[in-house]
């Protein structure tokens, strides 16, 4: 059975003026230890994802459909008591921050064992006896020292670097970890994703790391999935995307990074910017931004077909599924998984 | 913390400094005290000489050296009216405004935490709303209309309270006189205390509302949600000890004003502590109670407000390194 498994999942925000669709038609699946990244621009609903994966959107949040099963069981309609005990013990989190993620009237010590003793019974001196080992495992200095400290005494990466040390503590299957280095400085991303990726790879433990950087999801993952407006646009084996990237889209991120520009060049970015959930153009929600547009592209969605290597939403890439449309099929073709 | 601690104190001292110019100041401008003291029949030659003698007629800094150095040996003058040192006058009526502030202070803690909290947790029960609405309302009622309306209620239709004074007191050390200890004390202290809080209470459940809700809207508290703790330790560890601090620095604040608003409360229910005393002293226009009243008073303000900075910088770790580098 797969780790984790997401069915056609779709969240909406019920707003002023109804509700919207901030994800529509997600589905991914995850073995142990596998490790996936989504990419997309801002506002791609990225983080959405990352937080219904442990039912913790907020309201005006909810999950209107779909399925989130781990180990076969479904998140979406388990109780609040089964959802305590799966987040954090089974599934934990990794904050984009780590400003804020900490508490900053508690000591390190205190956010480490409080994780503990929610999760399992453990004596105070056990449960400091693991935090310490944890600390030792991000590999922060003096960790003895650091249990008693509060976190504005700690700098970014070490901050970061304990609430990595946090989401290991309960040895959970999955991490789900959203934008985890985005914050820091330019020179500790590296070496903090490394980390991540270590512990990830000797304990066996799942991945899904959401980020912007395509050069970050290259070095550590095996499936990339691509999002735009809400929908997965392109997903699979990494290198097969880095490689050779099907959607505009995707062609369009992976122009944009520095390494594909000329030294003194103006990054390739792509025109135009993300459309609002509330108004998402009719047909494909990129056809604003593509320079492949066609008239297909402006009636009707195109839904995510197999190529030879992976699967991606495009006309372009599949352009007989554009032309059964025309021929009248369309509503068939529509609204299919 | 020491450095700390040190600061606050310096800080204290100067603007007590700034209170007795004040207060100086107002004792120089109000009033010839020979009027008071000599009435009508002597003529103004001798009256010159009085003066001379008693030193009005030096220059103001000669004269307020003189007054602090008296101030500083606990001496603020004599009572016209009552014929004592000042500060024993008022001293003798301290304890029962104390004790007035005292209660408010507790209806205030006792009943703004748990229900700011409840409505930041549960904005859309009915319960939070209506103790919203309720603090609308009862931030726009003057304190002495709520005191009126108390007093008609439970004490003219129903007789179910005392409508003033303190009741029975006992002397329980020194010249503290305390109704405290007696239950007929506390049945008289229940409707002032109630008065009296009835206008900070509106604003913090509104305070401690706001922040709370604020601080449920973290990042940490979602980090703690994903860490699948228990709710009750998230809403009243991870969240309270944060929304408490800012409400900390204004509750510091508002007991100084609460202290202003006692003499509204005490003349409404006739309760013998300072501020019914000030109230009088202004009436007969006794100068020297009047002053040594805004300097007592100043100095209680000074004394909170520093005791609630020392009490944030204990509660607030990112408070102590500050005082650790300084
Ligand atoms: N609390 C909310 N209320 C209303 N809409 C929301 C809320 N949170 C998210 N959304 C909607 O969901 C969309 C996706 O948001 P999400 O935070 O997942 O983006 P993201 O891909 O993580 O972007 P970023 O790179 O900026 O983190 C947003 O564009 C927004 O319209
Ligand atoms: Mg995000």
């Amino acid at each position: 059975m797969a780790l984790l498994s997401i069915q056609n999942l779709e969240v909406s925000f019920g707003l002023r003026d109804g509700p919207v669709k901030a994800l529509q038609n997600i589905n991914l699946e995850l073995n142990r230890g596998d490790r996936v990244g989504i990419v997309g621009e801002s506002g791609a609903g990225k983080s959405v994802l990352g937080f219904s994966i442990l039912n913790l959107i907020a309201k005006p949040g909810f999950i209107s459909n779909g399925k989130v099963l781990f180990e076969g069981e479904d998140l979406v309609h388990a109780s609040q008591k089964r959802l305590r005990q799966i987040r954090g013990d089974r599934i934990s989190m990794i904050f984009q921050d780590p400003m804020m993620t900490l508490n900053p009237v508690l000591t390190i010590g205190d956010q480490m064992v409080e994780c503990l003793h929610a999760h399992k019974k453990i004596s105070k001196k056990d449960a400091r006896e693991v935090a310490l080992q944890k600390l030792q495992l991000v590999q922060i200095p003096s960790p003895e020292k650091r249990l008693d400290q509060y976190p504005h005494e700690l700098s970014g990466g070490m901050r970061q670097r304990i609430v990595i040390a946090i989401a290991l503590i309960m040895d959970p299957d999955l991490i789900v970890a959203d934008e985890p280095t985005t914050a820091l400085d330019v020179t500790i991303q590296a070496e903090i994703m490394e980390l991540l990726l270590n512990l990830c790879e000797q304990h066996n433990v799942a991945l899904i790391l959401v980020t912007h950087d395509l050069g970050v999801v290259a070095q550590v993952t095996e499936r990339t999935v691509v999002m735009y407006a809400g929908r997965v646009i392109e997903q699979g084996p990494t290198d097969e995307i880095i490689k050779a990237p099907q959607h505009p889209y995707t062609q369009g991120l992976m122009n944009a990074l520095p390494q594909n520009c000329l030294p003194g060049q103006l990054l390739n970015q792509i025109p135009g910017s993300m459309p609002n959930l509330q108004n998402i153009p009719q047909g494909c929600a990129f056809n604003p931004r593509c320079e492949f547009v066609k008239e297909s592209c402006l009636k009707e969605r195109p839904d995510l077909q197999s190529t030879a290597t992976h699967d991606v939403a495009c006309f372009k890439v599949h352009p007989e599924r554009s032309e059964l449309l025309s021929t009248g099929n369309g509503s068939d073709v529509k609204e299919r998984a | 913390m020491l450095a700390f601690f040190i600061r606050r104190f310096m800080q204290a001292i100067i603007v007590m400094f700034v209170i007795s110019v004040v207060g100086f100041a107002i004792q120089d401008n109000l009033g010839d005290p020979l009027r008071e003291m000599v009435g009508q029949v002597v003529t103004e030659a001798e009256r010159e000489v009085l003066r001379d003698e008693m030193g009005l007629n030096d220059p103001f800094f000669v004269q307020y050296t003189r007054f602090i150095g008296n101030a500083l040996q606990g001496d603020l003058g004599t009572s016209y009216f009552f014929k004592k040192p000042t500060l024993d006058v008022i001293f003798a009526k301290l304890p029962a405004t104390l004790e007035l502030v005292l209660g408010a202070t507790l209806i205030v803690v006792l009943v703004s935490v748990p229900v700011g909290v409840y409505a930041a947790i549960r904005p859309q029960s009915w319960f939070s709303k209506c103790a919203m609405a309720f603090s609308t309302v009862g931030i726009s009622i003057p304190v002495f209309l709520t005191g009126i309306g108390l007093i008609y209620v439970f004490s003219v239709e129903l007789g179910w309270m005392p409508s003033y004074g303190r009741g029975e007191t006992e002397q329980v050390w020194g010249s503290w006189r305390t109704g405290l200890t007696t239950a007929d004390g506390l049945l008289h202290l229940i409707l002032p205390s109630i008065t009296l809080s009835s206008l900070m209470l509106p604003l913090f459940i509104r305070l401690i509302r706001a922040e709370m809700s604020e601080v449920l809207q973290s990042e940490y508290v979602k980090f703690a949600l994903a860490k699948g703790l228990n709710p009750m330790r998230i809403y009243f560890l991870h969240a309270l000890k944060n929304t408490m601090l800012p409400v900390i620095t204004v509750g510091g604040v508002q007991i100084g004003t609460m202290l202003a608003y006692t003499i509204l409360t005490e003349t409404v229910f006739q309760w013998p502590g300072m501020g019914f005393l000030f109230l009088e002293a202004v009436n007969r226009v006794d100068t020297p109670l009047i002053v040594s009243y805004v300097i007592v008073v100043g100095a209680i303000f000074v004394i909170t407000n520093t005791l609630v900075d020392l009490i944030y910088g204990l509660v607030n770790p990112t408070v102590k390194l500050a005082g650790k580098s300084a």
